[in-house]
């Protein structure tokens, strides 16, 4: 996977979150996916189509995510609360959507299909075409997991090949 | 949040009264808060494009804060029959999705600007006085 297909989810993900959070944000560790990956709290998934395909997931572990969604919703929030699941989907939105702004600026084409959320521990296995990457921000709510794997759909970057774009 | 000098409609002195259209509860909630730090009104919420439409003929909004992927129908063509109907309606699409051909798409339909998420309330302010021109006011002796 290329670093210029993830450079955007990275800044958008912390310009996002700096601004969400209201403090500075840091990212800690990256690493290859090989294994599946194992869900690590509240997770929420956006799946991409396009010139560019694949998933980023947004994934928090349960307190972190009742303390982020608590910030934004401005009172402590109960683990159960429905709205904790609403605001990992909203941040995983707004991630993916700042970010294709930018891919979208270099000639790609996306539709960004709506949140999902991750049910099982462990999500899509990464594939000999689709690596995933796992980042992690660290934050002064807690560290935010985002994996992403991503691929360039190949017939459609022919198209353009073709069509000279 | 932090408090901005009210924003009221001049005919009436009235509350500016919103029409808030996202799928997401949370977009929804942390907008009408914003609104309220305005000092809007809430006029109704909706999930969909489709019910977007019926809710601004239920409640004739003086703005629409309109976001761009929904389920069932997007706002850029929702924001497009709302204008058809009345083109005095006033929509702000709000999404994370900004790029180019998404603004050109959605003015070019009627709305009337479009911010980006994740929303600044300071942005979101400026551009509802903005789109409101003559018909809003800032409440006097109020500060910033």
């Amino acid at each position: 996977m290329k670093m210029e297909l993830i450079q955007p989810f990275i800044n958008a993900a912390d310009a996002v979150l700096s601004q969400g959070l209201q403090g500075t944000t840091k990212v800690g560790n990256l690493s290859m996916e090989e294994a599946a990956y194992r869900r690590k709290g509240v997770a929420g998934m956006v799946a991409l189509t396009g010139d560019i395909e694949g998933r980023i997931l947004l994934d928090l572990e349960p307190q972190t995510a009742v303390r982020v969604a608590s910030h934004y919703a401005g009172a402590q929030l109960p683990e159960s609360d429905g709205l904790i699941k609403e605001t990992i989907f909203e941040l995983a939105n707004q991630v993916v959507g700042n970010a294709i702004c930018a891919l979208n600026d270099q000639g790609f084409h996306f539709r960004v299909h709506p949140p999902a959320l991750v049910t099982s521990d462990e999500a899509d296995k990464s594939s000999e075409d689709v690596e995933a990457l796992m980042i992690c921000f660290e934050t002064p709510m807690g560290n935010v997991f985002m994996n992403v794997a991503l691929r360039y759909n190949q017939r459609r970057m022919s198209d353009h090949a073709a069509a000279g774009r | 949040m932090e408090q901005f000098a009210a924003v009221k409609r001049s005919k009436d002195g009235q509350p500016v009264r919103y029409l808030i259209v996202d799928d997401s509860v949370f977009a929804r909630k942390n907008l009408a808060r914003m609104i309220e730090s305005f000092g809007g009104q809430l006029a109704a919420e909706a999930g969909d494009g489709l019910t977007a439409i019926s809710e601004f003929e239920r409640t004739h909004p003086d703005i629409v804060l309109m976001d761009i992927t929904m389920p069932q129908m997007e706002g850029i063509e929702a924001a497009e029959k709302i204008v058809q109907a009345h083109p005095d309606a006033r929509v702000v699409m709000v999404s994370s999705v900004g790029y180019q051909e998404n603004i050109v798409a959605a003015l070019q339909r009627g709305a009337r600007h479009f911010v980006q998420k994740p929303v600044k309330p300071e942005v979101l302010y400026e551009v509802i006085k903005y789109v409101l021109g003559e018909d809003g006011a800032v409440a006097a002796g109020a500060g910033a």
